[in-house]
């Protein structure tokens, strides 16, 4: 039995956190969802309890077009990190067999994490611009002949630095899953006969996962909620679901804003909760 | 396993892995070596000379923005996220090493705040504090935002830590008449500290470089991420780059000063390890 002052004790320690949560994530999801039923005219918002924000969203073509854009960045994000970050991952498990040498790689491919992922984008720029090194690097060896303009400003380029920013998420639950797997059990495959593609598909991806999962996770719900990436990278060209939602914000019509808000929370809650039944996120910690 | 290590899989490994790095590293030394550009240069390569006109503009505020403003405003805004990010997850980390009535709730609470879109964050603390009639600071709002991601970073953290503690050095510590806040203070702090000082640096360089929790939080005067996402539509010239370039410093100084600390508190830890054996001896 627990005494009091133990229970006393505990509240308090999670007082600050629930807390800001409180403040600063429950009640601004509140004050979306009861503002996406108000009205609005060109000046001001009219409180009330209205359903056009939602039949608007509902009835615009648009709003089909931009979610499947934006489904279309979330997965093909999502292949790319977890093909590239799995092979990073392991890389980084198993064939790296100094402690110190893997400590060192693995932080080589966690720093880029820590500087501004605004500036990471923004260095595209001089590679992949019209006249960027890539672009005048096939015309010096003559494998093209005008630069391609694909390359910057389009949808390549939105999921290019989708992969360049998020495939760390990938890389770190995966490397953790990996180093949790007991190696004996790949000795004891080995013994058996396995060779190293039977020791990956039946032991180590199986194994992995609750990290693929937590990745996934990580990738897709920020993929489904950006909005500078898609504005900065597509040059304007293209729109994801963020991207209409601030537009709308532009425009001061946040109740059509909230509108969007609320059916991308909901979308985005439905993914995550459809991967969180293929594994206890909590028990994985 | 110890074929592979001669096997061609490891090499074709370890050629991507390089290449990986690369693909991670090189845009950004493109920026860094371009922000040098002489006074002539533009936006991409060739370097037309070696120059610092391009820091210089930089510091001339009325060219792009107020930027030592928003600079300074940034260094203080993730300075104090990163004390209230330690002190809470450090708080909320030790509460959930027991099971205590609503952890559950919580914890999927805490991994919400972490998912739900940024946008539609900030949109909703814009609106609240509208509502309210209260004007959005950096310092109430802003900071608010912040949180709302470090901490769930913070916290994940933690549980990692917690995971890998050992608890017998505070039971040992409890059987000999430490108070609870005594083992606290003096037990697992000090063991914790150098995981202390990285969950530290996250709520630093998050806050410091985040720009999708700060829209419509900051209030009138802009955080660094801001004035940099005014300056892509705006500026063309490699003043960007320079900006670039001063924010990654920042960024990397964060990290080796935390490394350096890191490395300080294991030594002294082994210093007083070794000093306490050879004192049993």
């Amino acid at each position: 039995m627990r005494s009091l002052a133990d229970k006393f004790l505990t509240s308090l320690q999670v007082t600050p956190l629930l807390g800001v949560l409180a403040v600063f994530f429950l009640l601004p999801i509140v004050v979306i969802l009861a503002v996406s039923f108000w009205d609005y005219n060109e000046f001001s918002l009219l409180p009330d309890f209205v359903w056009t924000n939602y039949q608007e969203l509902f009835s615009s073509p648009v709003t089909y077009k931009i979610y499947l854009s934006t489904f279309m960045f979330a997965g093909l994000s999502w292949l790319f990190t977890l093909l590239i970050g799995f092979t990073v991952a392991y890389y980084l498990a198993f064939h790296v067999h100094s402690k110190l040498w893997q400590t060192l790689l693995f932080l080589l491919c966690t720093i880029p994490f820590l500087t501004s992922n605004l500036i990471r984008m923004i260095a595209w720029i001089p590679v992949l611009g019209r006249h960027g090194l890539v672009n005048s690097g096939l015309q010096n060896i003559g494998l093209i002949d005008a630069p391609l303009e694909w390359l910057l400003y389009s949808d390549f380029a939105v999921v290019l630095a989708f992969v360049h920013l998020y495939t760390l998420f990938m890389v770190v639950p995966i490397f953790n899953s990996m180093m949790k797997i007991d190696r004996s059990l790949i000795e004891a495959a080995v013994d058996a006969g396995a060779g190293g593609w039977q020791v990956l598909r039946q032991i180590i991806i199986p194994l992995c996962k609750p990290g693929i999962v937590i990745g996934s996770i990580f990738v897709i719900t920020l993929v489904m909620g950006d909005f500078v990436t898609v504005q900065t990278m597509s040059g304007g060209q293209n729109a994801s679901v963020g991207v209409a939602m601030n537009n709308k914000r532009a425009l001061l019509q946040y109740p059509a804003a909230a509108a969007d808000a609320v059916v991308l929370l909901v979308v985005v809650l439905l993914i995550v909760a459809v991967l969180m039944r293929v594994v206890n996120v909590r028990k994985e910690l | 396993m110890s074929n592979a290590r001669r096997s061609p899989a490891r090499f074709l490994l370890m050629a991507f892995f390089i290449v990986f790095v690369i693909f991670l590293y090189g845009p950004m030394f493109a920026i860094i070596t371009l922000s040098f550009q002489g006074p002539d240069g533009g936006l991409t390569f060739p370097m037309q000379g070696f120059s610092l006109h391009w820091f210089a503009e930089l510091f001339k505020e009325q060219r792009v923005g107020d930027f030592k403003a928003s600079f300074s405003r940034s260094l203080l805004l993730a300075t104090i996220v990163m004390l209230l990010t330690v002190a809470i997850s450090l708080m909320a980390g030790l509460a959930f090493r027991k099971n205590f009535k609503g952890s559950a709730a919580l914890f999927y609470l805490v991994v919400a705040s972490l998912i739900v879109p940024s946008i539609l964050l900030t949109l909703g603390i814009g609106l609240l504090f509208d509502r309210l009639g209260l004007e959005t600071h950096w310092w109430s709002s802003g900071l608010g935002a912040h949180l709302s991601w470090t901490l769930p970073f913070g916290l994940l953290i933690m549980f990692a830590i917690f995971n890998r503690f050992d608890k017998a050095y505070e039971e040992a510590a409890r059987d000999m008449g430490a108070s609870a806040w005594q083992v606290v203070r003096f037990v697992i702090v000090p063991i914790i500290a150098p995981s202390l000082i990285g969950v530290g640096l996250f709520g630093f360089t998050l806050s410091f470089d985040e720009f999708a929790r700060s829209l419509l939080v900051m209030g009138v005067r802009n955080t660094l991420p801001l004035e940099i996402f005014g300056m892509t539509t705006t500026v063309t010239t490699p003043t960007l780059y320079a900006l670039g370039t001063l924010t990654t410093l920042v960024s990397f100084l964060m990290i080796g000063l935390s490394l350096l600390v890191i490395r300080h508190l294991s030594a002294r830890r082994v210093r007083l390890q070794n000093a306490r054996e050879a004192g049993d001896a």
